[in-house]
């Protein structure tokens, strides 16, 4: 007998921007505006999910921050279990993080080890002043010391559960899934 | 998700066309990292490989050194001058003493055509073939395929001219295998002395009479290198004669496509297969093909690593 997942939306498509603008004026709050700010999305919701808070702090400051991506395969810190190899993902810097306030972008926080990845990627990429981690969803089960500095939505999760933020075909973010 | 499920790469006619197109892709985000200050990753942190060269080599050494540094592998080089091999030990051999130091991955150029698969079925750890005999140089082959991609966008339907000692040519033999799984059209020319019997039946290839007709509105020009080391001395005339049939030169480079991309996978005789003129030209991606030589190794590397023990 096939076991049947239980699919519960816990976020639609208004629930998520109303989110990532109140992100927006967190990150502006906390940053006193947009100067020396970069964003930099890990691949491949979070380079989704960049893109959208940059339109939102575009809409409420009315400039462009860069945008950038980070693909953390070649970071991971499971080779060993990962046979065969996934394939490389791009990485999109195209300006300096000397000095730069970097807010890393993510659509799921887990146990952290993508964050401590995508962290190590930035560092040779240069020397950011200070990196602040915002995330859709943090659904906890943590195993680095790792938190996030803006939170659109916390999500209690048992560990055999899944999270997933779905996408349309134009990367926009449609609803936010938990399966069971 | 395409998957890359090999612990060797021996020669392009092994691997399937998604494998090619995943090894590509890889390559294609690789080069990042060779652009950036901080031209390292720590993906293969802990690996040990080593690159074995029975034959003479710099680009295809270097290249591949500089790839598995770049990925934090521990690269070792042995040259035949300062080997064993000098003594009289066998490949199998040095095969086993080298694998009792446990390399993962043993990069290997030799002389004889088909040794990387009989080294295989004696070690355990990995081999990449960095060109055996006449028989295949699958690096070659995919840095070239990626040069491609670069400028086209695409292989296929693209119409490659391959010109010279297509006999001795390893590089022309991945770059047929490759190509002709891609969808892009070969055509082959050079001295009826340098023409392998039955050339035509590798795929998607045209033996044609004349360079004139292999390079008549080609996308893609891929000059080969004379091989003096390995022909006897019977297959030409002379290098002037040669070149005034097979030579690439400012006249008949207009036979090909506007802008057509002209190839050399080094090293190169400067006015025998190519004119100066055309080597240091605007349409040459000599160079480019050099600096993609090192993303491709590393996504080489990269996917061997991954491969399952077979």
């Amino acid at each position: 007998m096939a076991v049947d997942t239980l699919r519960t939306v816990i976020l639609d498509k208004s629930g998520i921007s109303r989110a990532l603008t109140r992100i927006s004026h967190e990150i502006l709050e906390k940053n006193k505006g947009l100067s020396e700010l970069v964003l930099v999305g890990i691949q491949s919701g979070g380079a989704h999910l960049a893109l959208e808070i940059a339109n939102s702090l575009e809409i409420i400051e009315g400039e462009r921050v860069p945008v950038g991506s980070v693909d953390i395969t070649l970071y991971r810190d499971d080779f060993k279990s990962q046979t065969p190899h996934k394939s490389v993902g791009k990485t999109d810097i195209s300006f300096s993080l000397e000095g730069k306030r970097v807010v890393l972008v993510d659509d799921v926080l887990f146990t952290g080890r993508t964050i401590r990845a995508a962290m190590d990627a930035l560092m040779d990429h240069g020397r950011p002043r200070v990196i602040q981690l915002a995330v859709l969803i943090d659904r906890g089960h943590r195993e680095l010391p790792i938190r996030a500095d803006f939170v659109g939505r916390n999500v209690p999760t048992s560990i055999k559960e899944n999270v997933e933020v779905i996408f349309s075909d134009k990367q926009q973010p449609l609803e936010v899934v938990l399966e069971k | 998700m395409p998957e890359f499920k090999h612990k060797d790469i021996i020669a392009l006619r092994d691997l399937s066309k998604e494998e090619i197109e995943l090894l590509i892709s890889t390559a294609e985000n690789m080069r990042e990292v060779n652009s950036r200050d901080i031209k390292k990753v720590p993906t293969l942190r802990g690996k040990t490989i080593i690159n074995l060269f029975y034959e003479a080599s710099t680009r295809t050494r270097t290249s591949f050194e500089i790839a598995g540094k770049r990925l934090s592998a521990d690269t070792v080089n042995i040259t035949p001058s300062s080997s064993s091999a000098t003594k009289g030990e066998t490949l199998a051999d040095t095969a086993l003493n080298l694998l009792a130091m446990k390399p993962d991955i043993i990069v290997m150029r030799h002389a004889v055509s088909g040794s990387h698969y009989f080294l295989s079925k004696k070690v355990s750890c990995s081999i990449i073939n960095a060109g055996d005999g006449a028989h295949e140089h699958p690096s070659q082959g995919l840095l070239d395929m990626l040069t491609m991609k670069d400028k086209f966008g695409r292989l296929d339907g693209l119409k490659v001219a391959i010109v010279g000692d297509i006999t001795h040519s390893r590089v022309a033999r991945s770059d047929i295998q490759g190509l002709t799984k891609m969808g892009s059209s070969v055509y082959l020319a050079g001295p009826p002395t340098m023409m392998p019997p039955g050339a035509e039946r590798l795929g998607n290839v045209t033996v044609c009479a004349s360079m004139k007709e292999a390079i008549q509105d080609a996308d893609v020009v891929m000059m080969l290198r004379i091989q003096q080391e390995r022909q006897g001395k019977t297959l030409m005339p002379n290098t002037r004669e040669y070149s005034r049939y097979f030579g690439l030169n400012p006249q008949n480079i207009k036979l090909a496509k506007p802008g057509a991309l002209i190839m050399h996978p080094g090293p190169i005789n400067r006015g025998v297969e190519m004119s100066s003129y055309v080597v240091d030209g605007d349409q040459s991606h000599i160079l480019k093909q050099v600096e993609n030589g090192v993303a491709v190794r590393m996504a080489m590397l990269y996917h061997v690593c991954g491969g399952e023990m077979e």
